[in-house]
């Protein structure tokens, strides 16, 4: 009798925490998102959509292929290899060096047979943590609900050759033994050609575009200190990736350098600092930016859409985008950036999107995209 | 540091007596050898502080002291000291020898051209012993490309500087500026580069692959092309939005391959210069 309560107690927590565990609904407060498991052995049964795609999500997080792949409808047009690529990246894309962290989803629609789930899904990333949101569809099979994945677009290049005859630049530098003054090389000119310091949700943004005015390929990176009233420096910080750091002659990159937590009130002058060097630069690759466009999505948010093609023979692994956006007087307004997983294959495209702030999307009359680029063989 | 701190105790211990004197030259050039005469009779102690230089020695009244030119490499202010019963002191200064050599700076090493006061040359003789050579000397500035001379500017040295400042000459390609100082020389290239185009100007065709757009030779306003890899942006609009293609110019042309079946207004820029834009109807 006196063992009772201990084991009561006992029974209660165990079955307390497999009902945490294996029941929906779990760890996100809003009414009708779900987030993903992470308890290693434990999948939520597949007799709903919402638990279809947890399993599966779970399955995949875990990197169980074999599972995951079970999860899929057999009428998707995609083998396991797709799939698996389709979830793991290849030729050294960003996706291929992330993991999946976690999920949350949102069911958009049902009926008996099928459904529709949007998943948003959390990635961890070198270039920091990325969020992507995918819209899902499942079918009813038998009394469980099964994925329809859809198949896996590769890229089907042709065999050919194709010549790069672009120019490239090499850097000799003097010997420590050179005669004074005999082999000074100067660094590259680079120029500020505007500035814009505004107060978003994010804090004190400072934000604009650079030009390499010289003959010569530049490294840039552009420094911003906040001064106050009295003179003093609030805080300095850089345009990090926020900016294409490499500019062949005279191309123009956006820039953004982030203030978290400062007022503009506080801020009396912004000092600029822009720093270039040599370095050994390619031409190669040139990808075109198509058929850009702003428009809406589901939720309403506006999206600078578009394709990135690569008109050269070599993959580019990690294709980075930047955009700056322009009010109706020519300033800088918003300069956004956003990394794509997939690598961009030669004489192929891939879809790229970047968000746009509502109150910017408003007063966005312009735009202009630029591409850099993380190349496994180069960088 | 520590030759300050020596010559002033050395001056402290300076007495009136004339028992000994000193007679140092009135000018010496570096690398030169140097005889200091002594007055009076007897044993005496001989200091000599200088750039560079501190020597100690015992030496004998009335005979010359024999400074080697080994000593006397460095131009500038020296003391001689010498000190039996009392001490005596006297100073002298080494100039430096002949220009020997030539330091030349030129700046920058890389100017667009047609820029006013752009480029700037400083030259700075130096004797064989590399002492600044303050004594004025005559030198002459030459800026030529190829065989032509583009300046002849001479300039006499003030306490040992000489410099010139000119524009920038209107063709692209390399400088050459030398300073030139009796049989001494020293040369430097400069890279004179094209400047910003000017009259950008572009066309468009159909081809199968989407609309072949490329510039004209992209020149600057003097008639230089622009160097190649200079980035020229295409911008296209149509139907489906607007694509952008950074292409660097080859060749003095740059050329993007821009995929639409759709009409497109396409523009271009290079850096902040605007060029042309062109309108291609749709694929028939």
């Amino acid at each position: 009798m006196r063992h009772a309560l201990p084991i009561f107690l006992v029974v209660v927590t165990a079955g307390l925490m497999v009902l945490s565990l294996a029941g929906p609904g779990r760890a996100v407060g809003t009414v009708g998102v779900a987030s993903g498991s992470a308890v290693y052995g434990l999948t939520a049964k597949s007799d709903t959509p919402e638990h279809a795609i947890e399993h599966l999500l779970g399955e995949v997080k875990r990197r169980n292929w074999d599972n995951a792949f079970s999860a899929v409808s057999k009428t998707s047009g995609v083998d396991e290899p797709g799939f698996i690529q389709d979830w793991m990246g290849s030729n050294g894309s960003l996706r291929s060096f992330s993991g999946l962290e976690g999920f949350t989803t949102r069911p958009l629609h049902a009926t008996n047979d099928d459904a529709q789930v949007r998943v948003r899904l959390h990635w961890t990333t070198p270039v920091g943590p990325i969020e992507e949101s995918r819209d899902f569809n499942l079918v009813r099979d038998g009394d469980t609900w099964k994925t329809v994945w859809p198949k896996v677009e590769i890229a089907n290049v042709p065999a050919q050759v194709i010549p790069v005859n672009y120019l490239r630049w090499d850097l000799v530098s003097g010997g420590a033994g050179d005669e004074w003054g005999a082999k000074n090389i100067d660094a590259p000119h680079v120029r500020i050609i505007s500035m814009n310091a505004v107060e978003l949700a994010e804090g004190v943004l400072v934000m604009g575009e650079v030009v390499n005015e010289d003959a010569i390929p530049a490294f840039v990176n552009v420094n911003a200190t906040l001064v106050d009233a009295a003179g003093n420096a609030l805080d300095d910080e850089s345009s990090f990736d926020k900016i294409d750091h490499v500019l062949l002659p005279k191309q123009v990159t956006p820039y953004r350098i982030d203030f978290p937590n400062f007022n503009i009130k506080d801020v009396k002058n912004v000092r600029m600092d822009v720093k270039a060097a040599l370095i050994p630069a390619s031409a190669d690759p040139v990808i075109g930016i198509m058929n850009q466009k702003v428009d809406s999505d589901a939720q309403g948010k506006s999206i600078l859409r578009g394709d990135l093609f690569n008109q050269s023979g070599q993959p580019v692994n990690i294709p980075h985008v930047i955009a700056s956006f322009y009010d109706n007087t020519g300033k800088v307004v918003w300069v956004a950036d956003g990394y794509v997983d997939q690598a961009l294959l030669p004489q192929s495209s891939q879809p790229f999107s970047l968000e746009i702030p509502r109150n910017v999307a408003a007063r966005t009359q312009n735009f202009h995209v630029v591409v850099n680029h993380y190349d496994l063989d180069r960088n | 540091m520590r030759r300050p701190g020596l010559i002033c105790t050395i001056l402290a211990l300076l007495g009136t007596g004339s028992a000994q004197d000193l007679q140092v030259p009135a000018a010496v050039v570096a690398g030169t050898q140097a005889t200091i005469a002594t007055t009076g009779s007897g044993k005496a102690t001989f200091y000599l502080v200088g750039p560079g230089i501190s020597r100690k020695s015992d030496v004998v009244l009335g005979a010359e002291i024999s400074v080697s030119f080994e000593e006397l490499r460095n131009a500038g202010h020296y003391v001689a000291v010498l000190c039996s019963s009392e001490c005596r002191s006297a100073s002298f200064f080494v100039r430096a020898a002949k220009p020997a050599r030539l330091a030349f700076l030129v700046h920058p090493s890389r100017v667009a051209v047609a820029q006013a006061d752009a480029l700037s040359g400083v030259a700075l003789p130096f004797d064989r012993y590399r002492n600044l050579v303050l004594a004025p000397v005559a030198i002459n500035f030459q800026l030529s490309a190829g065989n032509t001379s583009l300046l002849s500017r001479p300039a006499r040295t003030v306490d040992g500087v000489a410099w010139f400042r000119t524009t920038s000459g209107k063709a692209a390609g390399i400088v050459q500026a030398t300073a030139t100082l009796d049989d001494l020389s020293a040369r430097r290239a400069i890279q004179q580069v094209a400047s910003d185009p000017c009259n950008l100007r572009i066309s468009g065709q159909r081809s199968p692959a989407g609309v072949l757009v490329q510039t004209e030779p992209v020149r600057d306003c003097t008639g230089n092309p622009v160097t190649d890899g200079t980035i020229v942006t295409f911008t296209a609009t149509g139907a489906k939005g607007m694509t952008t293609v950074d292409a660097p110019v080859k060749q003095g042309v740059a050329r993007a391959q821009i995929k639409s079946a759709g009409a497109l207004m396409i523009s271009a820029a290079c850096g902040v210069v605007m060029g042309n834009e062109v309108s291609v109807g749709a694929q028939p």
